[in-house]
């Protein structure tokens, strides 16, 4: 009666399961101690902002990749490389703004998320916005100055979006708008 | 699968919210609140790690299936020294426990080491609670990245 064991291949992987649920009991002790969505959604922010800072430097000393050009291959290497090496999905980047400066990540199975049930009441809740976070601290520390960001997530719709806007370290204003959307299997 | 350093990333972050959080006179409650976060965990983990494995013959063998596959399912690596006195206590040793591998070797950072295994404590503690067996899971740590992870059975 040999058990089997769930080891991965890659070395530097971790169960996945171990990740979202240690995410999971995270965000309802959020819950427990403020009982208040938005302060919650600020609280995640915060603690992916300071995960984004770290996580550039694991990005650029791992990833070997150059300098991006313009920011549609910024976009890229966020959803090709950044997500691939450390969430193992790939978002789908989607809906360019006409001036290039805008544009929506679609995650479509969001591992965040998994085995996430969320109670009613909670719907100013966003559930990953750690992830939010993660992104602005990480683009901050390469190239962009974040001004401005807010998402929402909805069990109901069973997608999330989430909206980042940048300005250039010449301060005049990309605006660039990051959207997040998940879809859940209902 | 996420990559490893996003899971320390968490665990960091998670622990210095709770002390940022907290009141001075608070800190105490830190410990107990990661603890039991872990708890949480380790009790979802241990339900599925086993779901499609055979019934566990004895409380050894459950010791073992802690140490080897839970073990390397979470740290990447088995615990390298399990010792018991065949009366309810189990002492797992890890000479190169992954939360402690970042945090100088030497003396001076010993105090934090508390922080950082109260949430392996509590994985321990609810998985072997999952598989039913009650029990109180404590870290010690003499040189920094060795570990040792006593387990005592409460038996009713």
């Amino acid at each position: 009666m040999s058990r089997q064991s769930t080891r991965g291949g890659d070395p530097r992987k971790v169960n996945g399961e171990l990740f979202t649920l240690t995410y999971g009991a995270l965000v309802s002790q959020l819950l427990k101690d403020y009982e208040d969505d938005d302060e919650v959604n600020k609280q995640l922010e915060k603690m992916g902002y300071n995960i984004g800072v770290r996580l550039i430097e694991d990005f650029l000393a791992r990833s070997n990749t150059g300098r991006c050009n313009d920011f549609r291959e910024t976009a890229d290497v966020i959803a090709k490389v950044g997500f691939k090496m450390y969430l193992g999905i790939t978002p789908v980047v989607s809906n360019w703004s006409p001036a290039g400066d805008e544009f929506s990540l679609l995650i479509e199975n969001n591992p965040l998320t998994d085995f996430v049930e969320l109670p009613p009441g909670h719907s100013s809740l966003c559930f990953s916005n750690l992830l939010c976070g993660v992104l602005k601290a990480a683009l901050e520390m390469v190239r962009f100055l974040l001004y401005s960001s807010c998402s929402f997530f909805h069990l109901s719709f069973v997608c999330f979006l989430f909206h980042t806007a940048f300005v250039s370290p010449k301060f005049d204003v990309i605006s660039l708008l990051v959207d997040f959307g998940c879809c859940l299997l209902c | 699968m996420a990559d490893e350093v996003v899971f320390e990333y968490l665990h960091m972050e998670m622990i210095s919210y709770l002390y940022r959080t907290a009141e001075k006179i608070e800190q105490d409650h830190c410990i107990s609140k990661l603890e039991s976060l872990g708890f949480r965990v380790g009790q979802s983990l241990s339900e599925r790690f086993t779901k499609d494995s055979s019934r566990f013959k004895d409380e050894l063998d459950t010791m073992k299936f802690i140490c080897k596959d839970f073990w390397n399912s979470v740290y990447k690596k088995q615990v390298d020294n399990l010792r018991t006195n065949h009366q309810g206590v189990y002492v797992l040793q890890d000479n190169k426990f992954r939360f402690l591998t970042q945090i100088s070797s030497g003396k001076q950072y010993m105090d934090a080491a508390p922080k950082y295994l109260a949430f392996p404590c509590g994985m321990i503690r609810g998985a072997l609670s999952n598989l039913g067996i009650n029990c109180v899971v404590t870290a010690e740590v003499s040189a920094m990245p060795a570990c040792k992870f006593q387990i005592q059975i409460q038996r009713l």
